[in-house]
């Protein structure tokens, strides 16, 4: 796939070790699902094993404890996906105001069902749960971006940019 | 018209922004704490104020903070949750993404109060672009020296940060938080101890909502007692709701606790009733945990008194007949929805959630989910539903902490209230087959009273 070297540029290594900073003496296993974010967002936006181990060298722990805290939480992909994964909230507030009828609007516009992703690596649909936004459901995240009160034609709108700008769309905080 | 202690100024323009903060009255708690308040006698206003927790546990905010251990030369830590996460729950992301200096400015008066010295807002990981605006008014906060060394030139130092999750329901817990900013997995710790004597790397902690912390800063501008005029009873102050569901009006509001849940519902200052026309059906006033309640035991509590949106009102009667304020999660269900899915729907969020150390709650919430999966769909038996009454028992009290308990309230109150529907997915299951069941045909609860 990626023919990148797992490594981070040197500004992205010094954000990393400033992350660490915010912790005291000793604790900087603390940083260790921020800079997992930024290996993501850095290497396709997934965790490989060989971006796991990386992680796990610039914070000086064992790759098993990076492991462990990768599979652990749902925002990390341990297997790749699209450019652009669509995660739709599917949780009651949601489904109230019309999430099933999203996940089955954007199923046949895509051609591929929940957790998988279109041939041109474009697109994954991924149902969530609750993502505080209840007031204007139903709603996706792409990226870090929030897109809520979606209709059909919003939704088509979406598809359309996000193809358009065809880029990974990835997260960080910083 | 309520008074707004929290998101008076969220529509002021710029309001994000540290100037236009502080031109409305921003960082003057900060002001006045550290140049004429001892941190004690913060403690002693937060204690008179009468706040309590706005995460969804509703304990005394003023009694914890007495709790801190302070031995001497150990660090102590505040830690704001900001992980919400309760389905229906949305009102802290308003808070941060409108007004993100009232936060920073209660982190600073708070850690004040507490002596620590290094505080961490940590927030879910989905919240992203809300931690970049977090980050910005923090950066804007340092440059102004409401942050960094000698703060005011009083000699007290603090450093803030924003520390981000990854999406886990349960980091929400006050443990499993605090494991999770110690960079492992959000499994939560047996108590005793509690974080007030063992909680960041060991040291003595405090974790408290983002809403808990806003409220510190009129507590601190106005004086505990003012606070406490607001309110009817041990419910001062004022609540943000987050309503959502069927209604005119989603969205955040912040309320008096003294106004009633009818007018909370109907009045046009607040939800403007029922979406489409229809009839309230039901409702979860505090977060997806909370015990449901039909229409008619949301409105009124079983004495035949008006129900008030207070901690005290919204629990009267127990779980028999009440529910709770729980997060402030407010979802309205009309006449056409379906309780048994939408019952599933949150077992399956549970059993999802659930971090796995506890059996009860790992294999009870799986198969809640199972269970209430083919009732769903038209494959339950009648005893399906003791089964599930009796799974839900088990689960109660039988777990490190209170996921347990969650899973299992909405369960129990579901039944409680609408066994007959339960019932109807058994003995009508061609009725049930279209997902839509009953947007097509209504299914109003006729039963009023208690079955279990
Ligand atoms: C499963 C679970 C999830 C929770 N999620 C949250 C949450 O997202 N935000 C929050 O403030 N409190 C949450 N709590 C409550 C916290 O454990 C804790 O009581 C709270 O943060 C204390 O702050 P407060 O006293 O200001 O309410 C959760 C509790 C449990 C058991
Ligand atoms: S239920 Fe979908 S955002 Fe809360």
């Amino acid at each position: 796939m990626s023919i990148k070297e797992t490594k981070f540029n040197s500004e992205t290594l010094a954000l990393c070790h400033k992350l660490m900073k915010r912790y005291p003496e000793g604790k900087h296993k603390s940083a260790l699902i921020p800079i997992l974010h930024i290996a993501q967002a850095e290497f396709d936006g997934w965790l490989s094993s060989e971006t796991m181990d990386y992680v796990a060298s610039i914070l000086k722990i064992q790759s098993i404890e990076v492991f462990e805290v990768a599979s652990f939480y749902s925002m990390f992909n341990l297997k790749p996906i699209g450019k652009c994964m669509l995660e739709v909230c599917r949780t009651a507030p949601c489904w109230l105001n019309g999430a099933d009828e999203l996940v089955a609007y954007l199923e046949k516009k895509l051609g591929i069902k929940v957790g998988e992703t279109t041939k041109d690596g474009m697109f994954t649909i991924k149902t969530v749960e609750c993502l505080g936004s209840c007031g204007t459901s139903p709603m996706l995240q792409c990226g870090a971006k929030y897109y809520e009160n979606l209709t059909n034609q919003k939704t088509d709108e979406l598809l359309e940019n996000l193809k358009r700008e065809n880029k990974r769309q990835t997260y960080t905080a910083y | 018209m309520g008074r707004k202690l929290l998101i008076e100024h969220v529509h002021v323009p710029g309001i994000e922004t540290l100037e236009v903060y502080r031109s409305k009255g921003g960082y003057t708690s900060v002001e006045k704490a550290i140049k004429t308040m001892s941190p004690e006698a913060v403690v002693e206003e937060v204690k008179k104020s009468g706040l309590r927790g706005r995460g969804g546990a509703g304990f005394p905010t003023g009694l914890k903070w007495s709790f801190l251990a302070k031995p001497p030369g150990v660090a102590r830590y505040l830690v704001c949750n900001a992980d919400e996460s309760e389905p229906g729950t949305f009102k802290d992301r308003y808070l941060m993404e409108k007004i993100p200096h009232a936060l920073i400015e209660g982190m600073i008066t708070s850690s004040y109060a507490l002596g620590a010295h290094t505080s961490y807002i940590y927030i879910r990981g989905e919240y992203f672009y809300v931690a970049r605006i977090l980050e910005q008014a923090i950066d804007e906060a340092y440059a102004a020296g409401w942050l960094g060394k000698n703060i005011l030139g009083s000699g007290y130092d603090l450093d803030l940060y924003v520390h981000i999750g990854a999406g886990a329901y349960i980091c929400g817990e006050e443990t499993a938080l605090l494991e999770s900013l110690e960079g492992k997995r959000g499994n939560p710790r047996i108590k005793p101890p509690f974080p007030a004597i063992a909680g960041l790397y060991g040291c003595p902690t405090v974790v408290n909502n983002v809403e808990t912390i806003a409220a510190v800063v009129p507590i601190v501008n106005e004086g505990g007692c003012e606070y406490a005029k607001i309110g009817i009873g041990k419910s001062t102050g004022t609540k943000l709701i987050s309503a959502g569901g069927h209604l005119n009006k989603p969205g955040v509001y912040e309320i008096e606790m003294s106004i009633s849940v009818e007018e909370f519902i109907y009045s046009d200052e607040y939800c403007g009733g029922i979406s489409g026309g229809k009839k309230l059906k039901a409702c979860v006033p505090g977060g997806s945990s909370v015990p449901i309640l039909p229409a008619d035991l949301l409105l009124t509590t079983a004495n035949g008194e008006k129900r008030m949106m207070t901690y005290e009102s919204l629990s009267d009667g127990g779980f028999a007949t009440g529910s709770m304020m729980g997060s402030g999660g407010f979802i309205a269900y009309n006449e056409t929805a379906c309780i048994v899915r939408n019952t599933w729907n949150f077992s399956r969020f549970y059993h999802h959630e659930s971090c796995g150390q506890c059996s009860p709650c790992r294999e009870g919430t799986g198969w809640m989910e199972k269970i209430l999966h083919r009732l769903e769909n038209g494959h339950g038996k009648m005893e399906d539903i003791d089964l599930l009454w009796d799974i839900q028992r088990k689960i109660e009290g039988n777990t490190i902490c209170p996921l347990g308990d969650a899973a299992a309230w909405p369960v129990a109150a579901a039944i409680r209230h609408f066994r007959e529907e339960f019932e109807y997915h058994v003995k009508y299951p061609e009725k049930i087959k279209d997902p839509n069941h009953f947007h097509k045909q209504s299914f109003l609860s006729s039963k009023q009273s208690v079955t279990i």
